[in-house]
């Protein structure tokens, strides 16, 4: 209960100063205004997104409309759906298949006056067993005739996370009416600053802190694991046996990226970003990501991207722990385990030849990743990633290491006002 | 403490905008950096949903513009 009133008053104390921050900010630019803003593209887009792999399928729609009123003022809505039916390595964890819908929709304002310009927006996402709700706030600055644009951010969300009942081997369908609802906070703080360094060159620094914090816990509970899954442990016999996760009850995560793109003179452009990642859980990430996008007389847009990735391991992650409740926390997330992925990326963009009523410009899209994740600890003890079994079998706690592929799809149409 | 800094040189660049920094890159410059192409998002719901994509699957998440909210991946 300390524990928790001590978080509690530290992310208190965090939204206060956050706000204080923004007040000053807000101050310093209405004492300096300059000159005028631009608010975002008027524009709809209509999309259909599908990710396959490692024995997942999530696909669905995914709409925004974004539209003016007056000179100063632009709205926006979205409407995401993900319709997911899995059968992945993770039911060894969870011991079912599920398939389920993720529902998320937003909605948007933003206010411009001269060179500043106010964000607001309201996000909600609903599942039969996890509800999020996220409200966000943020301003834009733009100095030095336009050069630089800063811009800080602030995201607060309430979740629920609940659990479904097995229904004949299956997740689907109802919530477990004897699962505690457990409820969750997120902030996200973040600063970006985007500068154009010379007729050619743009640059983008951006930083990011998130917490998460489980609230109103009882003891052995956590909101922030994947109430499914289980961690695996060495039992009496020297077999792999399995147990509830146990997770912390608070995650702060900080991120930080600098991306930079440069107009080459053939009517195209390269785009290079990196970030780093650490949380206290103990897991560091690096990303990097190339990209190159050539226009072809302004009718067709080729992109070709490549980006790696690679993490350490959380603290409390092992694939095998020695006996049960070998330590406080225990998991077996692949997501919190040692991997390197990499992915390439096409993408393909045709601007439509006629004109729409109502529609400046019309672009059809279609864009296609493959990524390629390797978990260097994870270790696939049921089909053994398909490998030869030996004569007497794998060892226990030398089974194949997992890896999986996995292609992404997004085709979308987008119209202009 | 690193928060305060951060607020002050903000405070500190706005000053500076007023007293009239000439900017290096002018207007009638700037048609390249204009150009589409040139855009760190250029169709916001596509990169959204990619940046889901990655944060379902990945320890890291941040400071890529991606919304927040669920994920699907419970």
């Amino acid at each position: 209960m300390a524990a928790r009133e001590a978080v509690v008053a530290v992310i208190n104390k965090k939204i206060i100063s956050a706000f204080g921050h923004l007040l000053l900010v807000a101050c310093s630019l209405w004492i300096f205004p300059v000159a005028a803003a631009v608010l975002p593209d008027e524009r709809v887009d209509i999309l259909e997104h599908q990710y396959e792999g490692g024995g997942i399928k999530v696909s669905g729609p995914s709409i925004l409309v974004r539209k003016d009123i007056g000179r100063s003022v632009s709205v926006s809505a979205n409407y995401y759906v993900d319709l997911v039916s899995s059968a992945s390595i993770d039911v060894h964890s969870s011991g079912s298949r599920y398939s389920e819908e993720r529902k998320q929709k937003s909605v948007g304002i933003d206010y411009m006056h001269d060179r500043t310009s106010f964000n607001l927006g309201y996000t909600t996402s609903d599942e039969n067993d996890y509800q999020a709700k996220t409200y966000n706030l943020g301003i834009s600055q733009t100095f030095f005739g336009d050069l630089t644009t800063l811009n800080f951010s602030f995201g607060f969300g309430e979740d629920q996370v609940l659990k479904n009942r097995k229904i004949e081997g299956s997740l689907e369908g109802e919530t477990d009416p004897d699962f505690r609802p457990l409820d969750k906070e997120r902030r996200t703080y973040s600063l970006n600053i985007s500068q154009i360094l010379t007729r050619n060159l743009i640059t983008e620094l951006s930083v990011e802190a998130d917490t998460e914090a489980c609230i109103d816990m009882l003891e052995g509970e956590s909101c922030l694991n994947n109430p499914y899954r289980s961690y695996s442990y060495l039992d009496v016999n020297g077999q792999r046996a399995s147990k509830p996760e146990m997770y912390p009850l608070t995650h702060n995560s900080d991120a930080a990226s600098i991306r930079a793109m440069y107009h080459l003179p053939f009517s195209a452009s390269i785009r290079a970003e990196v970030r780093h990642y650490t949380d206290n859980w103990g897991v560091s990430a690096n990303n990097a990501e190339l990209r190159y996008i050539q226009d072809f007389k302004k009718d067709f847009l080729l992109e070709i991207k490549y980006r790696v990735y690679s993490q350490t391991a959380a603290d409390f992650y092992s694939d095998l722990f020695p006996f049960e409740k070998s330590q406080t926390f225990l998991a077996r997330d692949k997501e919190l385990s040692p991997f390197s992925s990499k992915t390439f990326g096409l993408g393909l963009t045709y601007k439509l030849p006629w004109a729409i009523p109502g529609f400046e410009k019309s672009t059809a899209n279609l864009f296609w990743d493959h990524i390629k994740i390797d978990y260097d600890d994870f270790r696939d003890y049921d089909n053994f990633s398909k490998a030869k079994v030996p004569e007497g079998g794998f060892k226990v706690g030398e089974e194949p290491l997992y890896s999986l592929k996995a292609d992404v799809l997004r085709f979308y149409l987008s119209f202009w006002f | 403490m690193t928060a305060k800094r951060i607020a002050l040189g903000i405070f500190m660049l706005c000053m500076i905008s007023g007293c009239g920094i000439q900017p290096w890159v002018k207007p009638y410059e700037r048609q390249n950096i204009a150009d589409s192409i040139m855009s760190f998002s250029r169709d916001p719901v596509s990169d959204s949903y990619l940046s889901h994509v990655h944060d379902a699957r990945e320890g890291a998440k941040g400071a890529d513009g991606g919304a927040g909210g669920g994920c699907g991946c419970n």
